[in-house]
């Protein structure tokens, strides 16, 4: 006989937390794997050596707390973590700014709030948006594509070199972003046309994901095919990610009417930087988006419209992280405020009229 | 007129929930709110005809308290013999059911036996030894009830010992009462049945389909309504087809049979009213407030055997399932029989079974063994085996918020949870704790597996022994006050009596002083 808790349902669902977890690492996983194909062994390193510190601050943390290790390690939360911190970074940074951002995110964003559930910022943006105040140099060094086994790829030990000894090729490798490149030049006085044209943009390359950036900010293409397998698996739904997108959509589209030789179309938005990364994995996160659906569509538009404004006015050429963490500071908020409706009582919570006639 | 309900976007099912069909006839989409997909597991019993064979037990076991309200008050003595359909224990009270004897037989003890509780705690129950003879009492010449005054089917009802049959309990005649004097407009017979496992309402509606329509056309006449809606979810289709063809037949029109869409809770009163009628219940009223009563398919078929035969309630059907049973399926057993003759009736073997279940896995009670007697309300006993029953420890919450899609009540069961677990128990009451209905939807689906549903039920009995706490110190504060201003009174009216004497002479009788 069973002794444990005898309380009804008797019946579970099978979906678990480590099923949950596994599902979004998998979304992530095709355009994770197009950024280590394009950027080479360094950013299979850097990858690695991330994931796996994840892992370990994460069991440290558990043993200090003394909570249980093994299942708790095993629900995926800490491997998804350091996966989206991972993706964050730029793909040839040294192996400390890997495991700096991961104990950023796992120790300061995570643990020490009370662990898995707790935490009020994503613990990934925390990591990012630290990371790249505190370290400008290293969080800025983008490279250009050098796909792996090509011939302008550095060889596994001139990567390991790369990863572990922080030698940058000298042979100009780098470059800017595209969403930097604009910026700048803007700032020189040229127009958006040439901006583009001189930085060899292209609607496709920059679609599929050939271009320079952090791992998640290539393919805008693949991660919006994991976002939508993850809608189709109904591990996320359509409102933050749509609401997200839609605004930055939206203030794209009026004001590259108003002027299109200043401000960049919705095509350019959508398919730059991470914000198909953001929209479908980051902002969606459970934890530190608001509850109930409304305040879910609140929470997208928020952070589409504070992507858009940092993007265009601000003066980082990517906002995703800010505008996730921004509006993760406005969660609890919005969760005070918008609730769902109590059958039979209005939306205040004060019962219903009764009918007229009746007693 | 609104295309789609608003609630859809709560739910984020606005796709599924929008119907091209109804938006071109310009029809108000039907309200849903909330709920689950669990795995139905009805195949197992839904095919087989009910068991209608059942021996007779060695014993029955009549627990006096097996409704809502007070308990029955025994009027027979040890020894007795009483015949089949017997009176044996008069209700008490306005909310209360009298019980019958399943049988002829002798009563052989009135004692404290185990009751069918999650607690098993034994309570006041009848022993009745069965005969064999199945000797009925006299029974009426049949009655036509139509013939009847509309108040005498209520008290009929009532003196029938029927109760609520989907579960609930509660006894059918107070609700007739209550219908009839507030004049409801629809009479809804909710054929729901959205808890796995369970098929006993849905074999009943297959096989006994013109005795429901024609109970559910004696509780028209009895609450003078005109009009009935039964609601079947739409995974009972010979159900739904045999009542349509019974309702087509015999009501005239009054009776409508409505498919309805299988999830669960479909089968909650309210959502099936707000499915059925568009009417939403206000929070601090009755179904009646909004002109609709309802009652359970089960218990129509009780009213008809009442009424039309005279025949009071003394067994019902039940579904037997679950892994750890052999030949799963529904039987027509007298009340008071012991669960565990029912399920060795149906093969099920002990050493399988890591949960008994009485009623549904959703909201069934867990009992601790099945030596406890079958009550009316009972409508399923399982034996779970233990690839059924989960039993894994609670994680985290990673807030996902699948409770608050799922919940059919619009709550915010992981918000709630998180302040009843910091004993925050005035601030869970502030986000509609006593609005749950205990349904279980957001237990099912959190993918931590915390047990949700058990908390709510924690913190609303906590807060019930707080209210009652305080209640008893209010009262003995008030007795309290009372007497020290009742001496305090006696004190200064000796005085003024001492004063009078004073003044109107100088000889105090010694006899008032004493006082």
């Amino acid at each position: 006989m069973n002794t444990r808790l005898l309380s009804a349902p008797f019946a579970r669902s099978e979906i678990q937390i480590q099923s949950i977890m596994l599902t979004v690492v998998l979304g992530l996983a095709p355009g994770t794997a197009w950024g280590i194909l394009i950027f080479g062994w360094s950013a299979l390193f850097i990858f690695l050596v991330t994931v796996l510190s994840a892992l370990a601050f994460e069991a440290g943390c558990l043993i200090l707390a003394e909570k249980r290790v093994l299942a708790t390690l095993t629900d995926g939360s800490a491997l998804l973590t350091g996966w989206l911190i991972a993706l964050t970074l730029p793909p040839w940074a040294p192996w400390w700014i890997g495991v700096l951002g991961s104990f950023l995110g796992i120790v300061v964003g995570k643990q020490v709030f009370g662990g898995l559930g707790q935490n009020l910022f994503n613990p990934a943006m925390l990591a990012r948006v630290a990371l790249l105040v505190s370290f400008p140099l290293e969080m800025t060094a983008w490279v250009n594509p050098t796909p792996l086994f090509s011939s302008s790829a550095p060889g596994f030990l001139d990567a390991w070199a790369i990863t572990f000894s922080g030698q940058l090729p000298a042979d100009g490798a780098t470059g800017a972003t595209m969403l930097g490149w604009v910026k700048t030049e803007f700032s020189q006085g040229r127009l958006l046309g040439e901006s583009l044209a001189s930085g060899d943009y292209g609607f496709i390359k920059s679609f599929l994901g050939w271009t320079g950036g952090s791992l998640g900010e290539t393919s805008a293409l693949l991660f919006a095919l994991g976002g939508g397998w993850l809608l189709k698996k109904q591990i996320i739904t359509w409102h933050i990610p749509l609401a997200m997108l839609g605004t930055v959509a939206l203030l794209a589209s009026v004001l590259s009417l108003i002027d299109g030789e200043r401000y960049p179309g919705p095509l350019f938005h959508l398919t730059s930087g991470a914000l198909m990364l953001g929209a479908f994995f980051i902002a969606t996160d459970y934890v530190t988006s608001p509850n109930s659906k409304p305040g879910q569509l609140i929470f997208g538009a928020g952070c589409g419209l504070i992507v858009y404004v940092i993007r265009t006015w601000g003066s980082y050429p990517e906002g995703v992280a800010f505008a996730v963490l921004l509006m993760n500071s406005l969660t609890p908020v919005i969760d005070h405020y918008v609730r769902p409706r109590i059958y039979g009582r209005d939306s205040k919570g004060r019962p219903l009229e009764l009918p007229e006639g009746r007693e | 007129m609104a295309f789609f309900d608003i609630h859809a976007l709560w739910t984020g099912n606005l796709v599924d929930k929008l119907d091209i069909q109804s938006l071109l006839n310009g029809n108000r989409q039907p309200k849903i709110r909330g709920g689950v997909h669990p795995e139905q597991r009805k195949e197992a019993t839904a095919d087989h005809p009910i068991d209608t064979g059942f021996p007779l037990p060695s014993m029955l076991y009549l627990a006096l308290q097996q409704h809502v309200g007070k308990p029955a008050e025994p009027i027979v003595n040890v020894g007795d013999r009483v015949l089949k359909g017997q009176l044996l224990a008069v209700s008490q009270g306005m909310v209360s059911a009298p019980i019958h004897a399943p049988t002829s037989g002798i009563v052989a003890d009135i004692m404290d036996y185990p009751s069918a509780h999650p607690s098993a705690l034994p309570t006041p129950t009848l022993l009745l030894e069965p005969d064999g003879e199945e000797r009925w009492i006299a029974l009426p010449e049949k009655i036509d009830p139509f013939s009847l005054a509309p108040e005498e089917i209520s008290i009929r009802v009532g003196a029938a010992g029927i109760v609520g049959l989907g579960g609930a309990a509660f006894p059918s005649a107070v609700k007739l009462n209550l219908g009839r004097r507030t004049k409801i407009q629809t009479l809804l017979i909710n054929g729901g049945e959205c808890e796995p496992y369970l098929t006993c309402d849905d074999r009943l509606m297959r096989e006994r389909a013109r005795v429901i329509v024609d109970g559910i056309l004696i509780m028209l006449h009895g609450l003078e309504c005109r009009r009935a809606m039964v609601g079947i979810e739409d995974n009972k289709p010979e159900a739904y087809s045999a009542m349509s063809a019974a309702a087509a037949e015999l009501s005239d029109g009054k009776v409508e049979v409505v498919a309805v869409p299988s999830f669960y809770p479909m089968g909650w009163d309210k959502q099936l009213i707000g499915y059925l009628t568009d009417k939403e219940v206000p929070a601090d009223g009755r179904a009646t407030d909004v002109g609709v009563l309802m009652h359970n398919v089960g218990t129509a078929y009780a009213v008809q055997q009442a009424i039309r035969h005279g025949k009071p309630l003394i067994s019902r059907i039940v579904t037997v399932s679950g892994g750890a049973v052999g030949t799963p399926r529904n039987i027509e057993a007298p009340i008071g029989t012991s669960l565990a003759d029912l399920l060795a009736h149906c093969d099920y073997r002990p050493e399988d079974t890591v949960r008994y279940v009485m009623g549904g896995p959703m909201m069934g009670d867990a009992l601790p063994h099945p030596n406890v007697p079958l009550v009316k309300g009972a409508c399923g006993i399982l034996a779970l085996s233990q690839e059924e029953v989960s039993a894994t420890d609670a994680k985290s919450c990673i807030r996902c918020s699948r409770c608050v899609t799922v919940c059919p009540v619009g709550l915010l069961p992981l918000e709630m949870m998180a302040r009843i677990r910091a004993g925050q128990l005035e601030s869970a009451l502030k986000f509609g704790l006593k609005d749950c209905i205990s349904c279980g939807s957001c237990s099912y689906v959190c993918p931590s597996e915390i047990p949700l549903v058990h908390y709510f039920k924690y913190a609303n009995g906590e807060l019930l022994t707080r209210d009652q706490a305080n209640h008893k110190a209010e009262q003995t504060k008030r007795l309290a006050e009372e007497k020290l201003a009742r001496i305090a009174k006696q004190k200064q009216e000796a005085a003024a009596a001492a004063a009078q004497r004073k003044a109107a002479g100088k000889k105090p009788k010694i006899t008032e002083q004493a006082a």
